[in-house]
């Protein structure tokens, strides 16, 4: 705060809101309820400029209701919100001239050609053809539709419009990119080129605001998270720092059979920090999961699987609510 | 990849800097031409005989019911009482109803499915685009087709013979009116409707509006009820105000039907506007 408001008193000429600049999303006890239902629920948080932050929680956690109210497409029911400066109800086209957005669900423009999707996007800015022309071109090019230019977009694979959606929602060079759930439904290899992508806009200084239910992909791209949980925030940090907080260093994952599983749960009490019993699975969380392997097969018990693993946002999700980011 | 160098900066490039610097309204960004815009792109690839069906149409009815069965009416009295054939009498009243089902094919069946099944809004109002942006763009290309229509129909009147006055040619800008009229309602009246059972219903007011509004008789035949129930109609205003455009008699009953459409278009863009708004911005 003290950089910024320093440099505005040094350079008169800057817009008043360069104080908030700083912080490119403010939302304080931002809720919103559809009739009796509370979608999101007095949640908090604040996004520095260059940031990665994501919201992270299972589905219905209210993560894209969060996104349409910053995109002003959504009517928040009380708290504020303040998006570069602005209220995204009261300056809604001027807000989302900032901003990317790749929604859910692809809205390509089915009737118009792949890259005239692109150009005619940016019309929607207000941008002009001269601009629009070359950097449709380059954006084709970081998306790898190159070849695809002139095609119609249904004949485009999942992955083939997923990044085109990308491609189109940085046509305005947007401070802020919106990424509801970017890579669900996309096959591994096409998720692992979209991640890539999104490390390359992130370099560049691209704010992105990414909802996602897949952990591997949350502790891939943010610098920052909020876990989410029925409208609420449950936690707040770094991908790292949540891992460290609310679990162990490692993970022993045992399977003992679907009967045995909830009853073998007495004879492990005491081994590692904390154990969980799953339907198909028993979690020992301990510093040492090799250890604490050991310390299973002195006790005698036999395992029909065993596997130690590095402690995942997963497992901090499971500690917060007591269930499993994916049902 | 250019992308990753030079002039990809985090939106710090002149020309979107300047995009963002325009003057923005809550609900209007002073950009329909980019909706319309992508509208004539769009058209480009959509299916012409669909456009050219449309205007065909009325000609038929023309030809048909003014040169048939305008063969055993004869003559009758146009608007200001002087004689002109039956095949002139109905023709700027099918004018009128080409200027109706453009503007209305256009706001309802093409808007419904960009609503319900293209998404096309949720897309556009994720950009800088305000609602009533998007309304007045959708609305303006249904008028483009209207004037098409309109020109068309003029034209074929003019080689049958049928236009006696240059006032004849003031018909287009008036079916404009007639076609804003209907496409700013349609617009709004299409954003109620939620299955294609419910489409069906425009067709089941336009199609009565069509045979009974004087279309193809005087409206001194109904009882005076029925009358005033007509008049109450919009397309009943647009087939006077263009019959007597057709012979070049105004009275102030034209200043009545313009205004009847003036108000139209107010209430149909104000409800369309804000229809959008409480469906894509809730």
């Amino acid at each position: 705060m003290r950089v910024s408001e320093l440099a505005s008193k040094e350079s008169p000429v800057s817009s008043p809101s360069d104080a908030a600049l700083q912080y490119v999303i403010t939302a304080e006890n931002l809720t919103k309820r559809y009739g009796d239902v509370t979608a999101v629920d007095g949640i908090s948080f604040r996004v520095p400029a260059g940031e990665a932050f994501g919201l992270l929680g299972p589905n219905g956690a209210g993560k894209s209701t969060t996104m349409k109210m910053i995109g002003g497409v959504s009517q928040r029911t009380s708290g504020s919100l303040s998006i570069m400066g602005l209220d995204p109800e009261q300056h809604g086209p001027e807000v989302r001239a900032h901003l990317g957005v790749v929604p859910q669900q692809d809205n390509l423009d089915e009737e118009l050609k792949v890259r005239d999707n692109l150009l005619v996007y940016g019309r929607y800015f207000g941008l002009p053809m001269s601009y629009l022309k070359p950097k449709a071109d380059e954006l084709l090019e970081f998306a790898q539709l190159t070849d695809k230019a002139k095609s119609k977009v249904d004949a485009l694979s999942g992955g083939m419009k997923r990044r085109l959606t990308i491609a189109r929602s940085l046509i305005n060079e947007p401070r802020i990119l919106l990424l509801d759930e970017p890579t669900t439904g996309l096959d591994p290899q096409a998720r692992h080129i979209l991640w890539d992508r999104l490390f390359r806009l992130k370099e560049q200084g691209v704010t992105l605001i990414l909802t996602t239910h897949y952990m591997d992909e949350a502790e891939q791209l943010c610098d920052r998270l909020i876990v989410v949980d029925k409208g609420k925030i449950m936690a707040e940090g770094s991908p790292a720092s949540l891992i460290r907080e609310y679990s162990t260093r490692e993970v022993l994952e045992l399977r003992f059979g679907s009967e045995r599983n909830a009853s073998v749960g007495a004879e492990l009490d005491g081994i590692g920090e904390r154990l969980e019993t799953l339907p198909d699975r028993v979690l020992i969380y301990a510093h040492d999961g090799e250890a604490a392997l050991e310390q299973v097969t002195a006790r005698g018990l036999r395992p029909v699987t065993s596997l130690v693993r590095r402690s995942s946002l997963e497992d901090v999700f499971l500690r917060l609510t007591g269930r499993s980011l994916v049902d | 990849m250019s992308v990753l160098t030079g002039n990809f900066n985090a939106g710090d490039h002149s020309v979107t800097e300047a995009a963002r610097r325009r003057r923005f309204g809550p609900i209007y960004s002073r950009n329909v031409r980019a909706v319309v815009a992508r509208g004539l792109m769009a058209t480009k690839s959509s299916n012409w005989m669909v456009m050219v069906s449309g205007f065909f149409e009325p000609v038929l009815y023309l030809i048909s019911m003014g040169v048939g069965l305008g063969a055993i009416v004869g003559s009758v009295q146009g608007p200001g009482g002087q004689e002109i054939s039956y095949a002139a009498y109905i023709a700027p009243a099918l004018l009128a109803v080409s200027a109706m089902n453009g503007a209305v094919y256009d706001s309802t069946w093409n808007v419904f499915f960009k609503m319900n099944f293209a998404k096309l809004y949720q897309g556009m109002l994720y950009t800088s685009l305000g609602p009533l942006d998007v309304a007045m763009g959708e609305i303006f290309l249904a008028l483009l087709r209207g004037a098409m229509y309109a020109t068309g129909f003029t034209a074929v009147m003019g080689l049958m013979g049928l236009i006696t006055t240059p006032w004849a040619i003031l018909m287009i800008p008036a079916s404009v009116l007639i076609a804003f009229g209907f496409a700013s309602f349609g617009m709004g009246i299409t954003s109620f409707m939620k299955t294609f059972q419910q489409m069906d219903w425009i067709n089941f007011v336009m199609l009565p509006m069509f045979l009974f509004s004087a279309t193809f008789y005087p409206l001194s035949v109904y009882p005076q009820s029925i009358q005033w129930f007509i008049q109450a109609m919009p397309l009943w205003h647009g087939v006077e105000l263009l019959r007597q455009i057709s012979v070049g008699v105004f009275t102030p009953a034209t200043a009545v039907h313009i205004g009847y459409y003036l108000v139209m278009i107010a209430l149909g863009v104000l409800l369309t506007t804000s229809r959008l708004r409480k469906l894509f911005l809730k």
